[in-house]
This record gives C-alpha cells, sequence and structure tokens, in this order.
C-alpha cells in the first residue's frame, strides 16, 4: 500500500458557482483523514485563494494534490495569461481584476499574500501568454 | 448515558428500507441494512430531517407523555416561544399559559424570559470578545453537535453561554422551591419543545454538566390538550407572561441576532444552508460579522420537527403577537451571570476520521480512492449508503462489503455464470 495519497481536481472556467468546490472537497477528505484542524485550516483558505485566482484571472485549469505523512502539496496549473511581474503581484492590494469581478467581492489582491501567509512554502512560476504553475506545501502539524 | 445519546429513533416495523433517508440526511449517517434505515449514533445531529421526509413515518423522536407531571409533587412548564405561533388568532400569550395551568402545571416559565437575559449577556459578550468574531450562537443543539464533529476550527467562535432553556430551568427549580418549601427532587422542571435536539440536550448536554430540566415534552402532544383548554381560560386569564419582544422573537430566525442591536450579523437556517455557511465560515469567507445565527430548521424553531404549525405561518403568527409588547420584560440581576455561562470546555470530536493516525488514514483513504474507482458512481442508493464514496468508506471502516453494490455483484454473478457454462461446454 503507498505511502501518499494523490487527488486531481479539474477547475472548470468562468463557473463561480463551482469555484471552491476543489478546496471544499479537499477539506473533507483531510478532516476524514483526521488531520489537525489548523492544518486544514491552512489548507482550505490557500487552495481555495488559488482555485479562485484560475477562475477570475485564467481561464481554469487543474490542482494535482498530494498528501504525505509529512505534508500536503497542491501543484495549481493553468494555461491562462501568466503573471508579468510576480514580486508585484505578490504585494497585498494589487489586483488587475476586472470591475465585473470586483462587484463579487473579489480583487481586493489580497490571494497571493494569504497563499503565502497559510502555506509553508509557495512557488510561483509564469510565463506570460503561457501560464502559470502555483506550488504551495503545508506542513502536516502534529 | 451513553455518549452518543441522539433523540430520534427508527421504528423498525413502519421502515420499508427504501433510500429517502440516506439520500437527504445532511451527515449521512443513515444506511439501509438488511431492509431497514439503521442510524450510527455518531454522527446524527438530530436535525430531525428524516423524521420530516420519511414518507412512511418510520423515524420517530424519543421524548416524554404528559403522564410524566404525576412523578412530581410540583411541576413547571417551561414553553418555548414557537409555542405561540401554533395557535390562530392568539392575542395574549397569557391564554396558553393559563391554559398551561389548568393542563395540571402547577406554574409556568417562559423559556422567552430566559431568552431575554441570553440576550443581555450576549451584547456584552460580543462587545468584549472582538478577538472571537463573528460569534456564532449555540442555542440550536442541533448546529453545536454539527461543529463539534465537523467544524473543529468554529468551537472557539461558539457563544459559550447556557440555551435559555437551560437557564429558565434553573431560575424556574428555585423559584419553586422558595415558594413551596420542597426539596429539589419533587419539583418536576417540563419542558414543551419544538424538536428532537432539544430532547438530546436534556439527556446529553454540550457545554454544561447536567441540564436542570426533566423531562420534555413534544410540542405537537400538547397542543390538542390546550386547544380546548384556552377556550376555557378565555374569561380568566392569568397574568404570567415575562416576557416582551425579544423573548418572543428567539422562536423564529433573526430574533436571537436581532435582539444584540446590531446590524452586523448573519442569520441562518434550514441545516443545509448552515452547512454551507460553517464551511465559508471556516474557509474565512467573510470577515467583519460580529455575530452569527444559525437554526438547522427552516424559519427557526417555528420550523422545529415537533411543531405543528407551518413555519412561515408561525412565523407570521409570532411577529404579530410581538407587536404590541414592550421590547423586554426579563433583566439580568447582578451576581447571576456566573451560572449562566459554560462550565465545560467544547472539543472536538473527529467522528468521522478513518484512521487513527497519519499512516493509517492515508492507506485507509488510498483504498476509499480505489474502491471508488471500481464503483459505477452512479450514486444509486442500492447498496444502502447515499453514494458510492460514502459505501467505499464503510468498507474501509469494516461495515460493508464491496459486493453490496449491485453493479459489483451483478458483474461477479456473470463472470460466474461465464465460467460455469464454460464447464458446461467442456463436458
Ligand atoms: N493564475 C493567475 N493567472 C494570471 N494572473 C494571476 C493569477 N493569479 C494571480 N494573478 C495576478 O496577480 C494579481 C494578484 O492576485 P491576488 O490573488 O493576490 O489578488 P486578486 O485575485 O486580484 O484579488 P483577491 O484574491 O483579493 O480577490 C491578480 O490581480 C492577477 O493580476
Ligand atoms: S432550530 Fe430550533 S427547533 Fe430546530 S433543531 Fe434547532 S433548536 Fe430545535
Ligand atoms: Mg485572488
Amino acid at each position: 500500500m503507498s505511502d501518499k495519497i494523490k487527488v486531481f481536481y479539474e477547475v472548470p472556467a468562468d463557473d463561480f458557482t463551482r469555484a471552491g468546490e476543489a478546496s471544499s472537497n479537499l477539506k473533507s477528505m483531510l478532516k476524514k483523514m483526521g488531520m489537525n484542524p489548523e492544518t486544514v485550516r491552512k489548507v482550505a483558505i490557500a487552495m481555495y485563494e488559488g482555485e479562485i485566482n484560475m477562475v477570475i484571472h485564467a481561464s481554469g485549469g487543474t490542482i494535482d494534490v498530494t498528501v504525505s505523512q509529512e505534508e500536503i502539496e497542491m501543484v495549481l496549473k493553468d494555461q491562462g495569461p501568466g503573471i508579468a511581474d510576480i514580486e508585484m503581484a505578490m504585494r497585498a492590494g494589487y489586483s488587475t481584476a476586472p470591475d465585473k469581478v470586483r462587484s463579487l467581492g473579489f480583487g481586493a489582491g489580497m490571494g497571493l499574500p494569504n497563499m503565502k501567509k497559510y502555506s509553508d512554502e509557495l512557488k510561483i512560476e509564469s510565463q506570460v501568454g503561457i501560464g502559470t504553475t502555483v506550488t504551495m506545501k503545508v506542513k502536516i502539524q502534529c | 448515558m451513553s455518549k452518543f445519546f441522539t433523540s430520534v429513533h427508527l421504528k423498525e416495523d413502519l421502515c420499508m428500507g427504501c433510500i429517502n433517508c440516506i439520500k437527504r440526511c445532511p451527515t449521512q449517517a443513515i444506511r439501509v441494512r438488511n431492509g431497514k434505515a439503521v442510524i450510527t449514533k455518531e454522527f446524527c445531529i438530530d436535525c430531525g430531517e428524516c423524521i420530516r421526509l420519511c414518507p412512511h413515518h418510520a423515524k420517530e423522536a424519543t421524548y416524554d407523555s404528559p403522564e410524566i407531571m404525576k412523578r412530581f409533587e410540583y411541576t413547571v412548564a417551561l414553553p418555548a416561544p414557537s409555542l405561540y405561533g401554533q395557535f390562530n388568532h392568539l392575542d395574549d400569550v397569557n391564554i396558553v399559559l393559563t391554559a398551561l395551568k389548568k393542563m395540571g402545571f402547577d406554574d409556568v416559565y417562559e423559556v422567552s424570559g430566559a431568552a431575554e437575559i441570553v440576550s443581555e449577556m450576549s451584547r456584552k459578550y460580543v462587545a468584549e470578545h472582538k478577538e472571537k468574531w463573528p460569534i456564532i450562537s449555540t442555542a440550536c443543539p442541533s448546529v453545536v453537535r454539527l461543529i463539534q464533529v465537523r467544524f473543529p476550527n468554529l468551537i472557539e467562535h461558539l457563544l459559550p453561554i447556557c440555551a435559555p432553556v437551560d437557564i429558565a430551568a434553573a431560575t424556574a427549580r428555585k423559584l419553586a422551591m422558595e415558594k413551596t418549601g420542597l426539596p429539589a427532587e419533587k419539583i418536576g422542571i417540563i419542558f414543551i419543545s419544538p424538536c428532537p435536539a432539544k430532547v438530546t440536550a436534556v439527556k446529553a448536554p454540550i457545554g454544561i454538566q447536567k441540564s436542570e430540566i426533566d423531562a420534555v415534552l413534544a410540542m405537537k402532544e400538547v397542543y390538542p390538550i390546550l386547544l380546548p383548554l384556552m377556550m376555557q381560560s378565555i374569561d380568566d386569564v392569568e397574568e404570567l407572561s415575562i416576557s416582551g419582544r425579544i423573548g418572543i422573537g428567539w422562536g423564529s430566525t433573526g430574533g436571537e441576532a436581532g435582539s444584540l442591536l446590531s446590524e452586523s450579523y448573519l442569520a441562518a437556517d434550514g441545516i443545509e444552508n448552515v452547512i454551507r455557511v460553517l464551511e465559508d465560515l471556516e474557509d474565512q469567507k467573510f470577515d467583519q460579522l460580529e455575530f452569527i445565527e444559525l437554526n438547522a430548521c427552516a424559519g427557526g424553531c417555528v420550523g422545529g420537527v415537533l411543531t405543528v404549525e407551518n413555519p412561515y405561518v408561525a412565523k407570521v403568527k409570532l411577529k404579530r403577537l410581538r407587536r404590541y409588547l414592550p421590547v423586554a420584560c426579563s433583566h439580568l440581576e447582578s451576581g447571576d451571570e456566573e451560572n449562566r455561562i459554560w462550565t465545560d470546555e467544547v472539543k472536538y470530536e473527529p467522528v468521522f476520521k478513518l484512521g487513527n493516525d497519519m499512516k493509517e488514514s492515508i492507506t485507509n483513504m488510498s483504498r476509499v480512492e480505489e474502491f471508488c474507482e471500481k464503483f459505477p458512481r452512479l450514486d444509486c442508493g442500492s447498496c444502502g449508503a447515499p453514494t458510492c464514496k460514502a459505501l467505499a468508506e464503510d468498507i474501509v471502516r469494516g461495515v460493508a462489503h464491496e459486493q453490496d453494490c449491485i453493479h459489483i455483484l451483478r458483474d461477479y454473478i456473470h463472470k460466474l455464470s461465464d465460467e460455469l457454462s464454460k464447464l458446461d461446454t467442456k463436458k
């Protein structure tokens, strides 16, 4: 029997009613695994922000999650417009969200800062016109 | 008392083994095994959904019969405010209270009176505990239990003040002892409940050691007894009420939150909606809220499964009844606060977990995923579990078998008969 568990999610484009499905699905799985509540909270918040970003800023994408005994790794891949200046995007309050999305309550420019805050490791690889891959790791506390 | 008491239970002779309840139970606590529904007590939060929807009326709640009054020398009725919403053309709650005395109770103590005290205490608590915002109401035991087993991160947000009914019970007993000189055990404090969750809260309380309530009657059983007695009471109505607009407002959604006199609250009802709010709350999707009122029943306690009137109609009736009342009639007296605060820490009970440590959980969760791959993902319910995934989890927990899935069983039988026919042709 393997010592890791892998799950895969597809995040559909432009569907706000389904945005958040992957993170809530993962959250429920982690709870069933008896994971420490604080760890579950960090994963759920970080992954939700990433998932929403894929819906708002790219045209959906995929998420690969690997849970091992030590950590939870989330790899969020999209083929969206990419991020030209990652450092700038990471700043609290920076956002390019269009008005339509802002009226839904998004676009505070807090997503990436929150992803950094709630994950133990955050890596963003992005190429303009090709897409973005965000890798986050959360250590499992005991 | 067993750690997992639930009031909701099955009447086996009426159960047809259909899949209505397993599909709609919000915590997936029900399975059909050997043709009958089985409730897993650990998972059940007594919300009453299955009682509400079972077409064969095979689910019921445990509660006491009015006969129980005879066991005590002196009895006090504790009517929940939702009771007042059950009657047509009622314009004075004193009529209901007088009728309760005619029914045989020696005295009445309105839960809505105690609710006004809880409102006062909550206002203070919310103002003094900004770090715990949003604070989640704890008046609905079904919601508290749900949070305890499924939302560990929200436990610290729970309002640690006893529910109105518990405060009413303690005060009523004290008053009765003073009035009669009887010892505590000769006095029966009897609650008239809209729901099974409140029965459970008496038998297996959360946040306090022991409930002061001695017995719980179902509103729907008291209702037909009260109707004729109310007619008789009209000419000699006693002034018994101790509650105003705030207290009676607690009977339906928004009443509790509204009584905090702040705009910054959310009030949700219906167990599915409650779960959605809790999920979002856990992911910190809303901030800047001070208070969250949650009721398992649509409409609030007027929607309790032991009530008789349509909840939305009952809500209108409560509103009418409240209109000319003073804002509040019961007030906190200093020194009273202490024994109205939760004494016991609420601990997370991970009843749904699949392993004792991470290693075991990973192994078990991968087995769940493997089974899910095999199943047709129809969620047809024929196996007795609500979804293919739930069956997979049951198998891993050791309480079900792969071949409970009729699709797997069918393939197995086909394979078997293929092999048999091959044997046959060889002959
Ligand atoms: N997957 C992505 N593809 C392309 N651009 C992205 C992606 N994720 C983030 N960005 C860019 O980075 C900016 C900052 O992202 P961040 O999540 O911090 O804020 P936001 O999504 O604009 O607002 P909020 O998350 O507070 O609703 C975005 O406005 C967008 O320009
Ligand atoms: S909302 Fe009221 S009636 Fe319904 S379960 Fe909760 S306490 Fe009982
Ligand atoms: Mg964002």
